[in-house]
């Protein structure tokens, strides 16, 4: 193989052959992944791609860029530790509905709120896979799975209102099926500085097939896009009323629901470096902690 | 006037009239509630010692209350050696009727007691103790004015027993207007109108107990306690990241961290639980620093499956537990050894780790730069066990030599080679942080499934059996480059104590008493818990008794926790247990009437 270049082609990006189902959604999700890596040219080295478990957390073995498998639902806080600790990486987290909305539930609030610099891409298929179809925290209700064989009762969860409250300042939604959107929804949350999720739609051919099939025209769903010239998109309250509407009329809207700037935790915690830093300029470490020593006499 | 309203009551003359030898150690207990800042007056002593080459050991209860309820800070100070905070105290402060009648009984025969008259009523006449009435409430407002109310109370007892003890007046005016002098003219002005009212109060023209000089004459001691020195090793050792959950004891670590690690160039987290405070470290460790989290008992328990991860993955992390009463919430503020297993063994699978425990507040800086320089050698997780005792006390000692101590973080970014493995089977793993290029192109991932030696997920049994013999023989390299324990005392004859973490004091002393008398006894003091040295057995086999004094119990099988694993290392029958579960920690007469137990034998 020949040396790395400072982009990336979509070869280079490519490691093992995915372990996932014939079929199944995450296939797109990773090609599209590819696509727009290596259209924003970034550097090979400097990508780390990190998951908890789960079908769509293997994701960082099929691609050729620092990894790190981790346990499951905390890749959040794990990548939050990345993303802090090496502010010169691109922090990419892939999970599903129960890494991420589930297990990690909380992570993902607080991951929001704190406003950390990383990428989100949860592949929702509202089922547990890997561990061959149990209720999921997404699914919808009356839906049969070997937790739930009369039916599911409990209310899902809504990750659109959920991010909203939880303020992450990009959110939006997508459809593996629809190739063009996803990619465009996955450089947008890429370039945005701060906390982006994009909820993306991603059938379990196995376990759930036609989940999603009301969103796919072709078979005779509906593909319908947020009219972003209509909205203002820093407001919650608009936000919270595009996420409410999903949540009533399936398969609902696509597109970013909220795209809003506030300082990140990365920047605002390096401010802190850097002023705690200027105050002791004029030291090295080492006689930084002689002065500790000397302030306890 | 309140000179004339002063109560002094004497129960027994003789034992006021002051002696004129002076005293090489006392032992003060100050008894009230914890919004009385008798803490602080308690630390002022214990600075006050260090600062004039005394030795210098602290005990104090908290309530885990917010705010109020019954708290003590007792302050052992000596002119030598100082290993523990004292059995008895030889002077006790009363601050209230309830913290007179519950503590008493800690006074030694023929002790002191002085009490606020203003609050305690009641006074008991027994066993020889000499009482002195002081209206510590209204001398305290009388001396700051009106609007004191119960403020000031503690620093007015302060140079009451400045006073007494004849301590170095000048130095603790200093050390007052170190801590108070940032805060506004009047924090300060009444602070030293408070005391020098208790140092003029007519106490010590009856009864002064001056203390012999210090013997530990070094311009570099300081007086700090467990959990700042902890962080502090941390520091030196090149740790720079890390995160954390407030759980007492263990939350003035990540306060000072979160402080003290901008300055370096690092960063301290504050996370939504354990879960995540373990994970973020794991991050960074990741990331290619070195990173660290920490908690108390209940706390480890919920970091324990990513404890596993880290020691699947081999990844360098330090994980503090500062041990309390358990199981469960327990006793928060109390003191116990029994996370011993729980460190070692607590996660799931086959999941070797490194576990060191610090023996005093001193100990606890070289642990933790032990703990980094193991972690990165061995790119391994280390869990650094301390206790609430440690934690929490205040000791004197010689500022640490950071040119022997001090070690750069070092981020290693090189580019790695083609034939790059993160996990070679005959190697210690050395990962290739993100940022690091490939040679090749070939990137890795870390992973908690298991793996071959490229970091590919592997299934084949094989592989399973030679990678979990990797992660354990790491530890078995480890075990052989291990120093000999601490050892003091006879290297043979009648009893050999073994210890661990903050029963070093208490050991130590009765070891020395028990000589004294005309014992052959000796101490093993064990930082190193796991892996352990494998040849402990062999100096075992040079006493008659071999007992393991441990604050956990004894379980259903009579054995504490060490001393279980001692008996499964060395399969030796004669190891005994000696178990305390009060949440406080030894007396030393507790280990000398242990020993005269077995004598007896």
């Amino acid at each position: 193989m020949s040396a790395p270049t400072e982009k990336p082609t979509k070869k280079q990006l490519k490691a093992d052959h995915p372990t996932w189902c014939p079929g199944c959604g995450d296939f797109a999700v990773l090609a599209s992944f590819f696509n727009v890596v290596q259209k924003l040219g970034i550097p090979h080295e400097k990508i780390v791609c990190v998951a908890g478990i789960g079908c769509s957390s293997r994701f960082p073995y099929f691609v050729n860029t620092h990894g790190i498998h981790f346990i499951h639902g905390r890749a959040l806080p794990l990548a939050t530790g990345i993303s802090l600790s090496r502010p010169d990486l691109h922090v990419f987290v892939f999970g599903g509905d129960g890494d991420g909305y589930s297990i990690g539930g909380n992570h993902l609030n607080h991951a929001a709120r704190k406003n950390v610099n990383l990428s989100y891409v949860v592949m929702d298929n509202q089922v547990y896979g890997l561990t061959k179809n149990q209720t999921s925290p997404t699914t919808p209700i009356g839906r049969r799975s070997k937790t739930d064989p009369r039916g599911s009762i409990d209310l899902p969860i809504n990750p659109m209102s959920q991010l909203v409250a939880s303020g992450a300042t990009f959110i939006a939604r997508t459809h593996a099926v629809q190739v063009k959107h996803m990619n465009e929804m996955f450089e947008r949350a890429i370039l945005h500085p701060g906390f982006a999720v994009v909820e993306t739609l991603s059938e379990c051919t196995m376990f759930y097939p036609g989940a999603f099939d009301d969103g796919i025209p072709r078979k005779g769903g509906t593909f319908d896009l947020v009219d972003e010239s209509a909205r203002d998109m820093t407001s919650t309250s608009e936000a919270m009323a595009l996420a409410e509407e999903t949540e009533h009329a399936p398969p609902g809207k696509f597109g970013v629901y909220l795209e809003s700037h506030r300082p990140t935790k990365n920047e605002l915690e390096n401010q802190w470096l850097i002023d705690a830093q200027a105050k002791t300029a004029d030291l090295v470490q080492k006689d930084l902690l002689r002065q500790r020593f000397a302030a306890m006499r | 006037m309140l000179f004339q309203a002063q109560l002094i009551h004497f129960m027994s003359t003789s034992t006021v009239s002051s002696s004129p030898a002076k005293r090489k150690n006392a032992v003060i207990r100050l008894a009230g509630y914890s919004q009385d800042g008798i803490q602080s007056v308690g630390a002022f002593l214990a600075q006050l010692a260090g600062s004039t080459a005394q030795e210098v050991m602290t005990y104090m209860t908290i309530p885990s209350t917010i705010s109020g309820g019954p708290s003590i800070f007792q302050v052992h100070l000596g002119s030598g050696k100082v290993l523990h905070p004292g059995d008895e105290a030889d002077t006790l402060v009363a601050f209230y009727q309830d913290s007179y009648d519950n503590h008493l009984a800690s006074l030694k025969d023929g002790g002191i007691c002085f009490y606020d008259s203003d609050k305690v009523e009641e006074i008991k006449e027994e066993r020889g103790i000499v009482h002195i009435g002081v209206p510590i409430t209204t001398a305290t407002i009388e001396a700051i004015g009106g609007s004191a109310k119960d403020r000031g109370k503690n620093i007015f007892v302060l140079g009451m027993l400045c006073a007494v003890y004849q301590l170095d007046r000048k130095t603790i005016s200093s050390i007052i207007a170190k801590k108070f002098g940032g805060k506004s003219e009047d924090i300060l002005r009444n602070a030293m109108l408070a005391f020098d009212a208790g140092y003029m109060w007519p106490v010590h023209d009856i009864n002064h107990m001056p203390m012999a000089p210090g013997e530990n004459a070094d311009e570099n001691r300081i007086s700090t306690d467990g959990n700042t020195m902890l962080a502090l090793g941390l520091i030196a050792g090149g740790c720079r990241y890390g995160a954390g959950y407030p759980i007492t004891p263990w939350t003035t670590i990540m306060e000072q961290l979160r402080s003290e690690l901008p300055k370096y160039g690092g960063m301290f987290i504050q996370c939504e639980d354990e879960l995540a405070a373990v994970s973020l470290a794991i991050g960074a460790a990741y990331s290619g620093h070195l990173a660290i989290t920490g908690s108390s008992g209940p706390g480890l328990a919920l970091k324990a499956e990513a404890m596993g991860y880290a020691s699947m993955a081999e990844l360098p992390l330090i994980v503090v537990n500062i041990q309390r009463g358990g199981p469960s919430t327990g006793m928060p503020t109390s003191v116990e050894q029994s996370d011993l297993m729980q460190a070692i063994y607590g996660s799931h699978g086959d999941a070797p780790r490194v576990v060191l425990a610090p023996r005093n507040v001193e100990d606890c800086f070289y642990t933790a730069a032990e703990a980094c320089r193991i972690a990165r050698e061995y790119s391994t997780p280390v869990v650094i066990l301390s206790d609430q005792a440690i934690a929490t006390r205040i000791e004197a000692f010689s500022e640490p030599d950071l040119e022997k101590h001090w070690v750069d973080p070092v981020l290693d970014l090189a580019e790695r080679d083609g034939d790059f493995k993160p996990y070679p089977i005959d190697q210690i793993t050395r990962h290739s942080p993100p940022g690091s290029r490939s040679a090749e192109g070939k990137y890795p991932v870390v992973t908690g499934l298991e793996h071959d030696e490229w970091g590919h997920p592997s299934g084949n049994p094989e592989n399973h059996a030679a990678m979990t013999a990797k992660r354990r023989n790491k530890l078995i390299k480890l075990a052989a480059s291990l120093p000999k324990p601490d050892f003091y005392g006879d290297d043979g004859g009648d009893i050999l104590f073994v210890g661990w973490g903050s029963t070093y004091g208490p050991i130590h002393e009765a070891t020395d008493i028990l000589r004294e008398a005309g014992h052959k006894v000796g101490s093993l003091h064990i930082r190193h818990i796991h892996p352990l040295r494998t040849d402990l057995g062999e100096i075992f086999k040079n006493y008659t008794h071999v007992v393991v004094p441990e604050m956990n119990d004894s379980g259903v099988y009579g054995m504490g926790q060490l001393a279980a694993l001692l008996r499964a290392v060395t399969c030796d029958a004669r190891i005994c247990s000696m178990n305390k579960t009060m949440g406080i920690t030894f007396r030393v007469s507790e280990i000398i009437d242990k020993a005269h137990q077995l004598l007896a034998k």
